[in-house]
């Protein structure tokens, strides 16, 4: 009787465990907005706002994802040892980048609006960072990977129509293009780039 | 009987017409592609590409920071009464891509904002329920014409273009675009080169202005900045030819999955 009570007690708990991690991708995205918006409004120095909004980063989106994307068909040609390499100089990369670009807005405030599912798998949730008096106001589309509802990731923000991982991506195929796809060539540009 | 031969008969050619839009909307969307569109003179846009951007430095960068503290009043009107000279082109454009709704309500807004609006200063139409109005120029109806985008060209001041999108553009200074005719083209008595001229300045500005952030941003985050430019530039274009406000499947999931696996 006792291991009865023990088991179902058990089964309630798991049950309401996965219940209550699923996240739902618009939640997930107010959420993580609503934490960096915090962030850009406290009074604390440029550096220190972007060592939190990596922290963010690297809990919100898929940046190992992100990286092999860009790299399009390339990566298909790289030993396990350069996609290591990559990957970590991708990451180192796309922190920099990433936390740069969002340190230069003090308190955006971005709305999020609706949600379009695409698949199991992908959800776009659709926001809108209003305008200021210097700028007028921004469609941003989130596509937001979940396969794991419990973990969603981000994938892409689509700004105005504009894919950024897309624009990232034939960026790279340009460096790649003009360096006989010579991948050292990338390792070196990104390096340098997180070293400035 | 007829009846249902009639049913039969409408269904088919409605289902028939269907397909032939899907298949053109996919062939648009392939040959416009960002991926598809070669760059054959790479060396000669990116000397280019430099050049707009000293002059931009020189020029249109610090125009534009001084242009956006001017008060939210005096930038919306500004950007009004060009939107509102925009409509000369748009409106021979909805006509020739078919769009003849849009026509109508793009002729009503710019009637009432010329008149009511003062020469466009301000919005009214709008208020009436005209809205909806997306630019069009020639570019764009020659590749819903089917005309493939051909090579990406970087053209000195006038930034990112495709041949096809400079084609369409040289057709304004042939007729197509009422705002020359009246201000350059034809010896007026109200308006002259200098009005046309201006125009497009300041609409370069208030473009600066309104993008001031992301480019400056674009630019410091970018390995490569002439790359990112291109690649927004023909994905804005790609969107702009589909009069899309939806996502494009900018990116092919199975891509995605096979990393994720």
């Amino acid at each position: 009787m006792k291991i009865k009570k023990i088991v179902v007690v058990v089964f309630l708990y798991l049950f309401n465990y996965n219940y209550s991690y699923s996240i739902e991708p618009e939640i997930f995205v107010q959420s993580t907005v609503n934490r960096a918006s915090k962030i850009l409004s406290e009074n604390i120095s440029k550096e220190k706002k972007m060592d939190e909004l990596r922290l963010i980063a690297k809990e919100t989106v898929d940046i190992r994802g992100i990286g092999f994307y860009t790299l399009g068909s390339v990566r298909k040609t790289l030993n396990d040892d350069q996609k290591k390499r990559y990957a970590i100089l991708f990451e180192e990369y796309f922190l920099k980048s990433f936390s740069s670009r969002l340190a230069e807005y003090t308190n955006p405030e971005i709305d999020v609006q609706s949600k379009e599912i695409l698949s199991e798998n992908y959800t776009i949730v659709n926001s809108l960072l209003k305008g200021t008096a210097e700028r007028p106001e921004v469609k941003i589309d989130w596509r937001i990977y979940t396969k794991n509802p419990e973990n969603p990731l981000i994938r892409d923000l689509i700004i105005e129509g504009l894919s950024l991982a897309r624009t990232q991506k034939e960026e790279f195929s340009s460096i790649l293009n003009s360096n006989d796809n010579d991948i050292n060539a990338l390792f070196k540009t990104l390096e340098e780039f997180s070293k400035n | 009987m007829i009846k249902k031969i009639l049913i039969i008969i409408f269904t088919t050619y409605a289902l028939t017409i269907n397909v032939i839009a899907s298949d053109d909307g996919e062939l648009i969307l392939k040959k416009n592609d960002p991926a598809e569109i070669e760059d054959c003179s790479e060396n000669f846009n990116r000397a280019t590409f430099k050049f707009n951007q000293a002059l931009d430095g020189i020029i249109f960068q610090p125009i534009a920071s001084v242009y956006r503290k001017l008060p939210s009043p005096a930038k919306t009107g500004v950007s009004n009464s060009l939107e509102n000279i925009s409509h000369l082109v748009t409106i021979p454009n909805n006509l020739i891509q078919g769009d003849f709704k849009q026509a109508g309500v793009n002729t009503g807004r710019f009637l009432v904002n010329t008149t009511i609006g003062v020469l466009g200063l301000f919005d009214v139409a709008q208020h009436l329920g005209l809205t909806g109005f997306e630019k069009e120029d020639y570019g764009q109806s020659l590749a819903t014409m089917g005309v493939g985008p051909g090579c990406y060209i970087v053209l000195p001041i006038l930034g990112p273009s495709t041949a096809r999108d400079t084609v369409g553009s040289t057709l304004n200074f042939f007729g197509g675009d009422p705002w020359y005719n009246v201000t350059v083209r034809n010896d007026t008595q109200y308006f002259n080169e200098a009005n046309y001229y201006s125009s497009k300045g300041v609409s370069g500005v208030d473009f600066r202005a309104k993008n001031f952030d992301s480019i400056e941003n674009l630019e410091k985050n970018s390995l490569d900045f002439y790359a990112s430019v291109k690649s927004l530039y023909l994905q804005d274009r790609q969107q702009r030819i589909l009069n899309t406000k939806k996502i494009i499947d900018t990116q092919d999931d199975s891509d995605w999955e096979e990393i994720s696996q």
